[in-house]
């Protein structure tokens, strides 16, 4: 990787500033300006559009928080999913709490939930954790399938309109409101977890990864850290999770099967294990995939008919097209892309 | 003297020097019918380099591996002397161990191969940082504060083993001497009472194995950190430590100054012999 020269820190502080560089600082002005320009550039549709992507941000840095950074393989995204969204519906719905309550009581309890499943974590590793979590999966999902209580045994509640400190949100224009209400859950949780691994709490994480026995000899407590990670990676899902509950405004349980939990893992491989960036180009990637070639195949339905008429087949294919060219290719992920692309910018006109 | 002001003691341990630090006795370690230590006692004291020596197979790692609780013996008792109190290793697990201000170092490298060269030496600091998780989160505030009160002394580290040019480095892209002298630090950015080195010098020509001597030496002499150290090379052991024990066979075959242990016939012979039959 290249490095920035001329840029000489006076104080630890500035040095562990996020962003340094002139060029750096601007790139940040530039998506933070997009971000507010996006609701009047794009139609109601791709805003909708955006916002799952804003939601899915929200998981998919959740689980590189476990998958990436701490190493520990889960299946069970669409069960953390779930929880956190009828948590969230039945705090709201039936208890009549503020929004703000019934998210916070959704993510403490998929955090604590999630813990409770990472518990495999600390005898398995690998394909054999990967299994176990999937009976958190199965498990989360038939309980709210079937569950009188908690959903009259149909699997689904409906939510009534999101009030936020008295703002009911997406009274006027939907999702231009939802828009802005996400775009700040989402700026926040991408902030939270960027801070998190620059503290000792997430080195801790990083270091039970990579070598779980120095871990150890150097005072992590790796036992303390894998259900940590479970919980700290659940809270964000369980986050998404209600945060889809109130967009949608009605909580399924066929939003959350095994095939959510796979799109999550292909979020992160795809936008790149470990890292925080690649967490958000991975949930814009993938959440876009479907729509852009749903809108490709109309653009061409004149000619190429056939497209059109095997669209869904088309979109499977591709999505799993997508991850084994990602893994063969670029197994580090669109974020090593764009890291090469800054490299390859800032070294111009020379080779690196 | 040091060559500039430190600010940071390196050295964890509230004993005086002479002191006794750790006692080990009766370490009986075996796994499935083979016995890596017989019976083994020592005792290493309060600012000294201690040497552990033996042929291939002795047991040295093993019981390295004992005293930071990697492997629990089936007998015996680690004591470490802390100066506040007696702490019995052998029954501990490794974390506890490491908060009492046993560092280590490993036989075959063992970084945390995708993190910087500061990452690796903040996780040193692990044992004296909080980790709660909402200040984390916030950055702003508590954990800034105490991400740049550890650096101060992480830095001190990274000048004294003169790794400055490769901080920000990621450690596997590191070369083989370099990643060995960042083990060193990482164990030293604990602060430890006791440092133990696994063959610090393994796999070095001669002139990076000079280096790390010297850095032996400074973290010793310049900052009173006691040292238990394994190594092959006679020449290294001889000229570093104070005291060295000898195993053969998982039994403790002679323990001494180097001058006595370099006479002992038993030692002879299970150099003589070892080296002997491996040549």
């Amino acid at each position: 990787m290249a490095t920035a020269t001329g840029i000489h820190h006076r104080s630890y502080r500035s040095e562990l500033a996020l962003r340094q560089t002139k060029a750096e600082r601007l790139r940040l002005a530039l998506v933070v300006l997009g971000a507010l320009a996006m609701p009047f550039v794009v139609n109601v549709y791709w805003l909708s559009i955006v916002n799952t992507i804003l939601i899915a941000v929200v998981g998919a840095v959740g689980l590189n928080i476990l998958v990436g950074y701490t190493g520990q393989i889960s299946i069970g995204t669409g069960g953390f999913l779930a929880v956190g969204a009828f948590t969230s519906a039945i705090v709201y719905e039936r208890a009549q709490l503020p929004a703000v309550v019934a998210i916070a009581a959704a993510v403490l309890l998929t955090a604590a939930i999630g813990a409770f499943f990472g518990l495999p974590a600390l005898r398995l590793a690998g394909f054999y954790l990967a299994i176990a979590t999937l009976a958190a999966q199965v498990i989360i999902v038939f309980v709210a399938r079937r569950w009188d209580w908690l959903t009259g045994g149909t699997g689904f509640i409906d939510v009534r309109a999101f009030e936020l400190f008295g703002w009911e949100v997406g009274a006027g224009l939907f999702e231009v409101e939802w828009y802005a209400v996400l775009l700040v859950v989402a700026g926040l949780a991408v902030f939270a977890a960027r801070n998190l691994f620059r503290t000792d709490l997430g080195r801790s994480f990083m270091a039970v990864r990579d070598q779980d026995v120095a871990a150890a000899a150097m005072g992590v407590n790796v036992t303390r850290t894998k259900v940590m990670a479970f919980a700290v990676s659940s809270g964000f899902i369980g986050l998404a999770g209600a945060l889809t509950a109130h967009y949608t405004q009605t909580v399924s349980w066929e939003r959350f099967t095994l095939d959510v939990s796979i799109l999550y893992l292909a979020m992160i491989i795809v936008g790149g294990l470990g890292t925080i960036a690649g967490s958000v180009y991975g949930a814009a990637f993938m959440s876009l995939l479907p729509p852009v070639l749903t809108a490709a195949s109309n653009a061409v339905q004149g000619s190429v008919p056939t497209l059109a008429e095997q669209l869904p087949a088309l979109q499977v294919t591709v999505f799993g097209l997508v991850i084994v060219l990602f893994l063969i290719f670029e197994p580090r992920g669109l974020n090593h892309i764009w890291q090469r692309v800054k490299d390859y910018g800032r070294t111009w006109p020379f080779r690196t | 003297m040091a060559s500039r002001a430190y600010r940071h003691s390196l050295n964890g341990s509230l004993l005086e020097p002479g002191h006794t630090l750790l006692e080990i006795e009766g370490v009986v370690l075996a796994f499935g019918g083979i016995n890596a230590l017989e019976n083994v006692g020592l005792s290493a004291t309060q600012g000294r380099i201690h040497a552990v020596i033996g042929p291939n197979g002795a047991g040295k790692s093993s019981l390295l591996n004992c005293i930071s609780g990697l492997y629990r013996p089936q007998r015996g008792r680690i004591e470490l002397h802390t100066g506040q109190g007696r702490h019995d290793l052998a029954t501990m697990r490794p974390h506890r161990i490491a908060r009492l201000g046993v560092a280590r170092s490993f036989q075959n490298i063992e970084l945390f191969s995708h993190l910087t060269v500061l990452e690796n030496l903040m996780l040193g600091r692990h044992v004296h940082m909080s980790r709660r998780l909402v200040p984390s989160m916030l950055w702003f505030g508590p954990a800034r504060r105490q991400e740049i009160a550890h650096r101060e002394l992480v830095e001190e580290v990274v000048d004294l083993l003169q790794i400055q040019a490769v901080r920000h480095r990621v450690v596997s892209s590191l070369p083989y001497g370099v990643q060995k002298r960042v083990e060193l630090g990482r164990a030293l950015c604990m602060q430890p009472a006791l440092l133990l080195l696994d063959e610090p010098m393994a796999g070095m020509n001669v002139e990076e194995k000079e280096d790390m001597a010297r850095f032996i030496l400074d973290v010793h002499e310049l900052r009173g950190v006691t040292v238990m150290l394994i190594e092959h090379d006679m020449n290294v052991v001889m000229d570093l430590s104070d005291r060295v024990s000898v195993l053969d066979f998982g039994r403790l075959i002679a323990d001494g100054s180097p001058e006595e242990v370099r006479n002992d016939p038993a030692v002879i012979e299970a150099y003589l012999g070892a080296e002997a039959g491996a040549g």
